[in-house]
């Protein structure tokens, strides 16, 4: 593992108009790793992807993303510096097909040069996209959407992917089965930031997290500290 | 006993129904991208109309050129209206964005009476007249309805064929997700602008070879192509396109039973009764 992190997040504070959501937060992820953002609802966790990601700016603190700070990088050209995300609650194009959801993934112009290759990659990893290749997204089953949410970042050739709360919303039985794609997505080698409510799960499938509270980090440490943390389990896992 | 001039008056309005459905087409675009409505938009073709009659009648350009360079005028238009007036009240309450751009109707009339004056201008064609058993369709209607096709067929190859027409079509569903996929937002709307421009450039091209040009002839497309958009239902091209034709009939079968006139009048119940009925348009899902 090397020294430098992939991602680099450092004394982030944002918000929405007066609302503070976040507070100085700095993280980082190396490359291989899955990192989790685990806490309660509202604590600033989609606030924080969406300031990775740039859909909304910081009003003090950095991101770098392999020694380039995103600063001065417009927000639709982070995708390009190997930065996915897969929005909470999916965000599917619902009146486009599948096939045209993966190609919006793959609207930059390197990834439109790969786009058969990764094409045949997403169909491989998730055949069930294959069989709906052509079915309205909309119309699919939560599971399916979430497949296809996760198979539309891939198209762009990410380096790291943010997933935000990928189980909202879904039903336990599909829950599992989402939590099964994170870990084969891990086993391809790509690097995750995954930010989830459902901490019990989401530490079963990344190497490290950060226990985000308030709009601040209360704990970070390995999963299985933070699983044997009494705090944690006391607050968070009913135990 | 068989009405060739009924069967005369159901082609004409086929003929026009085309054309129809390229100006609605147009202006479901911008809706269903932008979220803006141009009511200015008959006052385009009429821009579109008067640059091809200048270029041909005056400078005597050939009639291509002068075609090719009224569709650019008028896309070059669209992306100025963007940027000048739309752009400033993309965040505005609806009524405002319909305000101004009907304030752009009113300034494109007084440039153009200003400009042009108020006589009615033609490019001096005789266009030939197609005789069918005992019907006569007028060539320049078929031309019309034949481009038309062509210009929404193309319009639909762009925007399921290629990436920048699946953008334009994925933006309007969600805007805010646009830069996850990579996606300049503001450049779309240009771009959307820019073909919504065109194809009023093409009306044009079309109608400019049908009626004489004058600075009120927005207001006798302008009502009828917002009034097909909202019974297909605002923003629905497949309800826009299929409206046009409806609309068309009514114009030309009502004004063959009655009197011309009639035809506009009983469209336009048509079209306050289905307000009541089914407000949402025709087709709505």
């Amino acid at each position: 593992m090397s020294h430098t992190p992939m991602l680099e997040v450092r004394g982030i504070s944002a918000g929405y108009g007066s609302f503070r959501a976040l507070f100085d937060v700095s993280l980082e992820v190396r490359a291989g790793e899955a990192v989790g953002v685990i806490g309660p609802n509202g604590a600033g966790k989609t606030t924080l992807m969406r300031v990775i990601s740039k859909i909304i700016s910081p009003s003090a603190g950095e991101v770098t993303m392999e020694g380039t700070p995103l600063g001065s990088v417009p927000p639709h050209r982070v995708v390009e510096l190997g930065i996915a995300h897969v929005p909470e609650h999916r965000r599917l194009f619902p009146r486009l097909t599948v096939e045209e959801n993966l190609r919006m993934g793959a609207f930059h112009p390197e990834a439109r040069r790969r786009f058969r290759d990764r094409l045949d990659f997403v169909y491989d990893l998730f055949p069930r996209l294959r069989e709906r290749r052509h079915q309205v997204a909309g119309t699919m089953s939560g599971g399916e959407q979430q497949m296809c949410a996760i198979g539309r970042a891939l198209m762009s050739g990410p380096k790291l992917l943010l997933m935000d709360e990928p189980s909202a919303g879904l039903a336990p039985v599909i829950v599992q089965q989402v939590f099964a794609l994170v870990r084969r997505i891990r086993a391809e080698g790509y690097t995750v930031l995954i930010v989830e409510q459902n901490i019990q799960q989401v530490l079963r499938v990344v190497d490290r997290a950060y226990l985000l509270e308030v709009g601040t980090i209360r704990h970070s440490g390995s999963a299985a500290e933070l699983l044997a943390s009494p705090e944690i389990r006391r607050a968070y896992l009913g135990l | 006993m068989f009405d060739t001039f009924l069967l005369e008056a159901i082609i004409n309005g086929v003929l026009l129904g085309g054309v129809l459905a390229l100006l609605a087409l147009g202006l479901n675009l911008i809706f269903g991208v932008i979220d803006v409505v141009w009511i200015c938009y008959a006052e385009l073709v009429m821009i579109g109309m008067y640059t091809i009659y200048w270029l041909f009648v005056f400078y005597g350009l050939p009639l291509a050129v002068a075609i090719a360079a009224g569709i650019a005028v008028v896309a070059a238009l669209g992306v100025l209206l963007h940027v000048l007036v739309i752009q400033p009240v993309l965040g505005s309450a609806p009524i405002n964005q319909l305000l101004v751009t009907g304030g752009v109707l009113f300034f494109l009339q007084a440039s153009a009476t200003l400009a042009f004056g108020i006589e009615f201008r033609n490019l001096g064609l005789r266009m030939p007249v197609v005789e069918f058993g005992d019907m006569f369709i007028s060539f320049a209607r078929i031309l019309a309805f034949a481009t038309a096709l062509v210009g929404v067929l193309v319009l639909w190859l762009f925007l399921t064929r290629t990436y920048l027409g699946t953008a334009i079509r994925a933006i309007s569903q969600d805007r805010e997700i646009m830069p996850l996929m990579g996606v300049d937002a503001r450049r779309i709307y240009l771009i959307t602008s820019a073909i919504g421009g065109g194809m009023a450039g093409v009306a044009a091209s079309l109608l400019v070879l049908q009626y004489d040009v004058h600075p009120a002839f927005g207001l006798s497309f302008g009502p009828i192509t917002f009034m097909v958009c909202v019974m297909g239902g605002l923003g629905n091209m497949l309800g826009g396109f299929l409206a046009a034709f409806v609309f068309a009939q009514f114009i030309s079968v009502g004004g063959y039973f009655l009197h011309v006139e009639w035809g506009y009048v009983i469209a336009f119940v048509f079209f306050i009764a289905m307000m009541f009925v089914r407000p949402k348009g025709l087709f709505s899902r």
